[in-house]
């Protein structure tokens, strides 16, 4: 099984420590994993912005790196979401591009789903309380837990697999997946309710007692880590690989 | 062209949207009840309505007890002998005006939801439901039914009239979400189930 | 002028207990929604009947508008069709003038608001009443509503008590919700009983039985139509429904997703007129059959107008309905706007973080955070958006294609921004900074990390 790192843009300049911790978990699986060097950029923040037409360089080129790997996986719910759910305009059924839509995953996803939770063993303790910020697009799009608007079963991989870490304790919040208000180019463009929604999101935090706030995309978590550090609020942010790793508060 | 006829014609004009088929039948669909008694009364409560279950002769009494002061009362259900208003008698519906509690025969209660149809028979002014400041439904106990689905079963429209699903009082909460009970229909509603 | 959400938007914003007062009272009408919605086991089945039922009406929409008219004809109901909103006005006024009405009592329709009808009419000498108490208070304030359900839902009860004091002679200060609604009942008691005229809106207007059926909770709709004379009854092309029994999956499904509620207290179910009476129906357009030849949009046609939407809405519970400027605020007011005015809505679609709850929460499956991410793409070509956004979307979308210009890029700015002192980075300029601490430039980028062994294995 060979597999691809894609490693969001902005995590490979702002967070590489983050990006450490997604190898060394995967590593820890006793996976071949390969990092193709030439990666940028999945294009999502033009998209968004409604330069979707200036993308398809961009999208051709993921395609290009990627194509000959059995599974393509990031640290990123927003960035897989982009590569599976809007790049099917520059490719007219194309081979290639179908195959990385089929093998793209979110890591955690990835862990769950194809290595299976039951195989799991991240032998690591994180005797916290821990509030899980289930991020939109992974949450909502790559379905990695169940949306509370629906009236279908309830699961959520990113809690099954949290709760395989000895002695961690993960909060109940009052709004399960209610949105953090980055949105990309969002947080700028419209700045007031952005972080008025951000800084809501750590209050639910913050009243269920949790000390860290974690989550499958550091977008989210790079967001309310601004407001946090600005105003000083008694919460840490993690991304979930930091914990999978023993990473220590 | 018409109007009508360039609206027809703009639809008509490259429609893209995919046909799909309607829904065959909602016959044995929808959520049914052990209890459908328990379950009408539950959601009616949790709408300002309440229902009661009597013997149908003791119908005249249990409205005098539950509305002791209301004068003016109009009614279109056998059985009934308190009414002193004919609404019937009346040519021009602002006549109801004054109409205090309204004694009305409903068809069928509808469980999910605690609304009760009314076909308006036996009645000439369809307004009398909501001019009426209170307003007391009596329906046959065994006309109780699971669902809307089970609901439209049972009606049908082929001739000219009216007809509504009437659920509790009239309400309102658009005074900072405080829910009041009694807009500008009936401020205060039974259902009074008889027994067979 | 276009509509500037953001600005908008940070003015309400800026009224920090008030912004949060609205988000929680309608982020506690999304959790009735969800309480009515849970307690259905086949709710997500109703949801995809209710998709059905929708797009096979507005496959075959010239059909079923045909059959709609021949039914209601034959129940003794005249049908009019508007192709736009002065014609809909043009024809209400003709209506209203034949039969002499001096005063018009109104229920609530969204597409009357949409058509500007009340200054209209005003203008030539009727007065319009508005009935619902949340859009009378709004009427008395002179203000447009910003919910389509809960039109009065940004105003606290001092707020109605103030208007209900000066307008009508209610006790100063005295806000107790009740003793409001009993004044504006006695008020609206009066007009219902002295106009001419009554007009209500359609929630679904039925082909196979020629009928309407009006849903309301007050009353309102049924005091207007059953007691003058006259009823006309405004419709958009799209309320139209094959089949009586299709509104079993309406009905089950309207009143939950709006607020919570199993059912409204009153569906009433008008197929002609009262006694001596006249009824009408004005059947319109404006632009909603454009709709149907779109195939990114097509969908945004099958709105039963529940505003579950907006009530899911985070950005819509802390921006409130008046920042979007549009007859419909919120997720669906987004696409409907920006789709039939571009110019005027251009920032509506960006109003949104693509968080997807909306589309989740549509009891007829509308896919509107796809709709709202394709609007904007859409813009974009019709160069409607920020051209130095645009700009800068393309500088950046050509430096990411160039992997060693941009991983270069990167180690400039990791070199160069930790040395620059805070007054220079938190400039004006700089957005992000104004209110969030900038994330920490790292030493090393991942890749120069794996380059260079880096890993601590």
């Amino acid at each position: 099984m060979k597999v691809g790192l894609f490693i969001p843009c902005f995590m490979n300049e702002l967070y590489p420590d983050v990006c450490k911790a997604t190898y060394k978990v995967l590593k820890k699986q006793g996976l071949d994993i390969d990092y193709p060097m030439n990666q940028t950029c999945c294009g999502q923040p033009m998209a968004n912005s409604g330069c979707s037409k200036d993308v398809e360089t961009l999208a051709k080129q993921f395609v290009k790196t990627f194509k000959d790997y059995d599974y393509i996986v990031a640290p990123s719910g927003s960035c897989v979401s982009m590569v599976k759910e809007h790049y099917a305009p520059f490719f007219n059924n194309d081979k290639d591009y179908n195959k990385v839509k089929a093998s793209i995953y979110e890591v955690c996803e990835f862990l769950h789903d194809v290595i299976k939770i039951e195989n799991l063993n991240f032998d690591v303790t994180f005797a916290h309380k821990v509030g899980l910020h289930n991020s939109c697009h992974g949450h909502r799009v790559l379905k990695l837990g169940t949306a509370s608007e629906l009236n279908i079963p309830y699961n959520s991989k990113l809690e099954n697999i949290l709760n395989t870490v000895k002695g961690i304790e993960l909060v109940d919040l009052k709004r399960k997946d209610e949105c953090c208000g980055f949105g990309g180019t969002f947080s700028v463009a419209e700045e007031d309710v952005s972080v008025a929604m951000g800084k809501d999101r750590i209050k639910d935090h913050l009243e269920s007692e949790a000390v860290v706030m974690t989550g499958a995309d550091m977008s989210c978590l790079m967001h309310m880590d601004g407001l946090i550090n600005r105003n000083n609020y008694p919460i840490k942010v993690m991304h979930i690989v930091q914990i999978l790793a023993g990473e220590e508060l | 062209m018409s109007s009508r006829e360039k609206i027809l014609s703009k639809i008509r004009q490259n429609n893209v949207v995919p046909n799909v088929e309607l829904p065959s039948s909602y016959e044995n669909f929808g959520i049914t009840f052990e209890d459908k008694f328990e379950r009408f009364s539950t959601m009616l409560e949790s709408v300002g309505g309440k229902a009661l279950v009597i013997d149908k002769k003791d119908l005249d009494k249990t409205v005098q007890d539950l509305y002791k002061d209301e004068k003016v009362i109009a009614s279109n259900v056998d059985g009934f002998s308190l009414k002193n208003f004919d609404s019937n008698e009346q040519d021009d519906p602002h006549k109801l005006r004054d109409i205090d509690l309204a004694v009305v025969k409903g068809n069928f209660a509808v469980a999910e939801n605690g609304a009760i149809w009314m076909k308006n028979e036996d009645n000439r002014h369809r307004s009398l439901y909501f001019i009426a400041q209170n307003i007391v439904i009596v329906i046959d106990e065994k006309d109780i039914l699971n669902n809307m689905h089970e609901a439209y079963e049972k009606i049908n429209f082929e001739n000219a009239g009216y007809g509504v699903f009437i659920s509790g009082p009239s309400k309102t909460a658009d005074i900072e979400q405080s829910l009041v009970i009694g807009a500008h229909g009936p401020k205060s509603g039974y259902v009074i189930f008889t027994k067979s | 002028m276009s509509t500037d959400h953001a600005k908008n938007a940070k003015e309400f914003v800026a009224n920090d207990e008030r912004m949060h007062w609205h988000d929680e009272a309608l982020w506690f009408v999304r959790a009735k929604r969800d309480l009515a919605s849970k307690s259905i086991p086949e709710w997500e089945q109703l949801r995809e009947y209710a998709n059905q039922i929708k797009s096979h009406t507005m496959a075959n929409l010239d059909t079923y508008l045909l059959e709609f008219e021949k039914n209601a004809n034959a129940k003794g109901i005249t049908v009019h069709f508007a192709a736009d909103a002065t014609e809909h006005n043009e024809i209400a006024y003709k209506l209203l003038k034949a039969k002499n009405v001096k005063k018009l009592v109104k229920s609530k329709s969204m597409l009357t608001e949409e058509c500007h009808l009340n200054p209209y009419l005003e203008s030539r000498g009727i007065e319009v009443i508005d009935t619902d108490l949340g859009e009378r208070i709004v009427q008395l304030r002179n203000e447009p509503p910003s919910h389509i359900v809960l039109p009065a839902i940004h105003l606290k009860k001092m707020d109605v008590s103030d208007t209900f004091h000066e307008k009508l002679g209610t006790e100063k200060g005295n806000d107790d919700p009740t003793y409001l609604t009993r004044a504006a009942r006695a008020s609206l008691r009066e007009d219902f009983l002295t106009a001419e005229a009554g007009m209500t809106g359609v929630n679904f207007a039925i082909a196979n039985t020629g009928g309407v059926v009006v849903c309301t909770n007050e009353g309102n709709a049924d005091m207007g139509a059953s007691v003058p004379d006259l009823h006309i009854a405004s419709m958009g092309i799209e309320k139209v429904i094959p089949r009586l029994e299709d509104l079993s999956v309406f009905t089950r499904l309207l009143a939950r997703s709006a607020t919570g509620q199993p059912i409204t207290s009153y569906t009433s179910h008008f197929h002609g007129p009262i006694e001596g009476g006249e009824m009408h129906i004005i059947i319109v357009d404006n632009k909603r059959s454009e709709f149907l030849s779109s195939p990114k949009y097509k969908k945004a046609l099958n709105c039963i107008r529940c505003g579950a939407c907006m009530n899911t809405c985070p950005v819509y519970r802390r921006s409130g309905g008046h920042s979007y400027e549009y007859v419909i605020p919120g997720p669906i007011g987004s696409i409907l706007g920006s789709v039939k005015e571009p110019e005027k809505h251009n920032t509506l679609p960006f109003a949104c973080t693509l968080c997807g709850s909306c589309t989740n929460v549509c009891p007829v499956k509308i896919d509107l955070d796809s709709q709202l991410y394709a609007r904007r793409q859409d813009l974009s070509e019709m160069k409607l958006i920020d051209p130095k956004k645009k700009m800068a979307m393309k500088v950046t979308a050509w430096l990411m294609s160039k992997p060693k210009l941009f991983d270069f890029a990167g180690k400039m700015a990791r070199k160069i921004v930790p040395k620059l002192p805070d007054s220079i980075v938190y400039n004006k300029a700089n957005a992000w900074g104004r209110q969030r601490d900038m994330p920490k430039m790292a030493e090393k980028s991942f890749k120069e990390m794996f380059e260079q062994g880096d890993l601590d294995e």
